[in-house]
């Protein structure tokens, strides 16, 4: 498709990267980056936080930096302990990556039907993989992570649902890095998964921009992976502050893949589906906004959803696998 | 009518069916409808005080209506109403 030429803002002078000690220093500092083509309002900006741009190209990097540097502090660390966590892949392999340049042993909880590329990296991060079943998606490695944990005292779990670790990483780092790439932030829009981002930046964007909107996207579960035996094994993290949302909008897997597809195509950004997801909500703000500034935090690049030809193909030959796989 | 759409794990208590229409112009009259249909239900989706269960979401048209205006939520007969069991991600 043939695109409007359009003239190209000055480069900036700044130099972008900077010297780290070690790859956990190297966490955070992602760049903002605009992307017109996707606001539906020419008067609504639209900027996109590319968290893909952290050392395991995920947001979960700054989380499980914060979740070890807790466990640390707290003593809970033996030379016998094993670091062990209910992930759907990113949060795990943050913290082998982590532990591996710290000498720690991790293990990793995760739904049996992730993508390849998540275990590829664990196992070259040297983390070990416990399947949690599928269908039950991530309520089933939390289930899972937490029995394990009651049997055997060299699991130590730094639990990125109920650590305020999680949510104080993104008050310390997400939220400060966007309020001062974009002083005049209207509203911010993320994912919702363990609650942790929008609790943590949406609680530092209202201490310091009064009247920002914080906007969850929310993967709706597809009919294969929600596999709950009753309503009681549902589940609200224990670090989400319900109270700091604005609007939540549900988001189907379809809307989420062709909403990356355009991203890669208009903007030419690489992203996972959550980002997807993220930029549907988005957009459905934009369109009841008549100006102003939205960024979206984008949580994760698109490496590790190659194997699932996304972007080769329309959604309507994807079929069964929109339900069957929990993409977020 | 609305179409309410029943997710899988309550569907044993709606009769098993995907999808019921029921009657109503806000939330709370749409699970009226519906509770008085499949008097199971109730205690899935409300509290005893009649409130949202904390782990049910219920969306008018994609919005969740806790942050619209819960089961004052107005619907109109086109919208769908999705039920959903709170559910982890992350």
């Amino acid at each position: 498709m043939a695109l409007p030429a359009r003239a190209e803002p000055e480069r900036q002078e700044e130099p972008a990267g900077r010297s780290y000690a070690s790859i956990v220093e190297a966490i955070g500092h992602t760049p903002l980056v605009e992307i017109p083509r996707l606001s539906p309002t020419p008067t609504v900006r639209l900027f996109a936080k590319l968290e893909g741009h952290n050392p395991t190209g995920s947001v979960k990097d700054r989380v499980a930096r914060a979740l070890i540097e807790d466990l640390e502090a707290s003593g809970r660390l033996r030379p016998d302990s094993i670091i062990l966590e209910p992930s759907s892949g990113n949060t795990g392999i943050s913290l082998a990556m982590i532990a591996r340049r710290k000498g720690y042993r991790v293990a990793v909880v995760m739904p049996d039907n992730v993508t390849r590329e998540r275990r590829q990296l664990l196992a070259l991060y040297g983390a070990e993989v416990i399947d949690s079943p599928g269908a039950r998606g991530s309520n089933g490695a939390v289930e899972l992570a937490r029995y394990l944990v009651a049997r055997d005292d060299r699991f130590v779990m730094p639990d990125q649902y109920a650590n305020p670790a999680n949510p104080r990483a993104h008050y310390e780092t997400t939220g400060p890095e966007i309020l001062a790439d974009r002083p005049d932030v209207d509203a911010f829009v993320a994912g919702l998964g363990t609650g942790g981002t929008l609790t943590g930046v949406g609680r530092y964007l209202r201490q310091h921009r009064p009247g920002v909107r914080i906007v969850a996207a929310e993967p709706m579960p597809g009919e294969q992976v929600q596999g709950l035996r009753s309503l009681e094994e549902g589940f609200v993290p224990e670090v989400f502050d319900p109270a700091i949302l604005d609007a939540k909008y549900l988001v189907s897997n379809a809307e989420s893949i062709t909403a990356l597809q355009a991203l890669t195509e208009r903007e030419g950004i690489f992203a996972g589906v959550s980002s997807g997801g993220v930029l549907v909500a988005a957009a459905r703000l934009a369109r009841q906004m008549q100006r102003g500034t939205i960024v979206a935090l984008l949580a994760d690049g698109g490496w590790k959803y190659l194997s699932d030809e996304l972007w080769s193909r329309g959604v309507d030959e994807m079929g069964e696998e929109l339900e069957t796989k929990a993409w977020w | 009518m609305t179409t309410v759409r029943i997710p899988p794990v309550l569907r044993a208590t709606a009769g098993n069916q995907k999808q019921i229409e029921a009657h109503g112009a806000t939330v709370r009259e749409v699970l009226g409808a519906l509770t008085e249909a499949h008097p199971g239900l109730r205690d899935q989706l409300l509290t005893p005080e009649g409130e949202l269960n904390r782990f049910v979401n219920v969306y008018v048209n994609d919005q969740d209506v806790r942050y619209l205006e819960a089961l004052d939520t107005p619907v109109d007969p086109r919208d769908t109403v999705i039920i959903l069991p709170a559910m982890a991600g992350g």
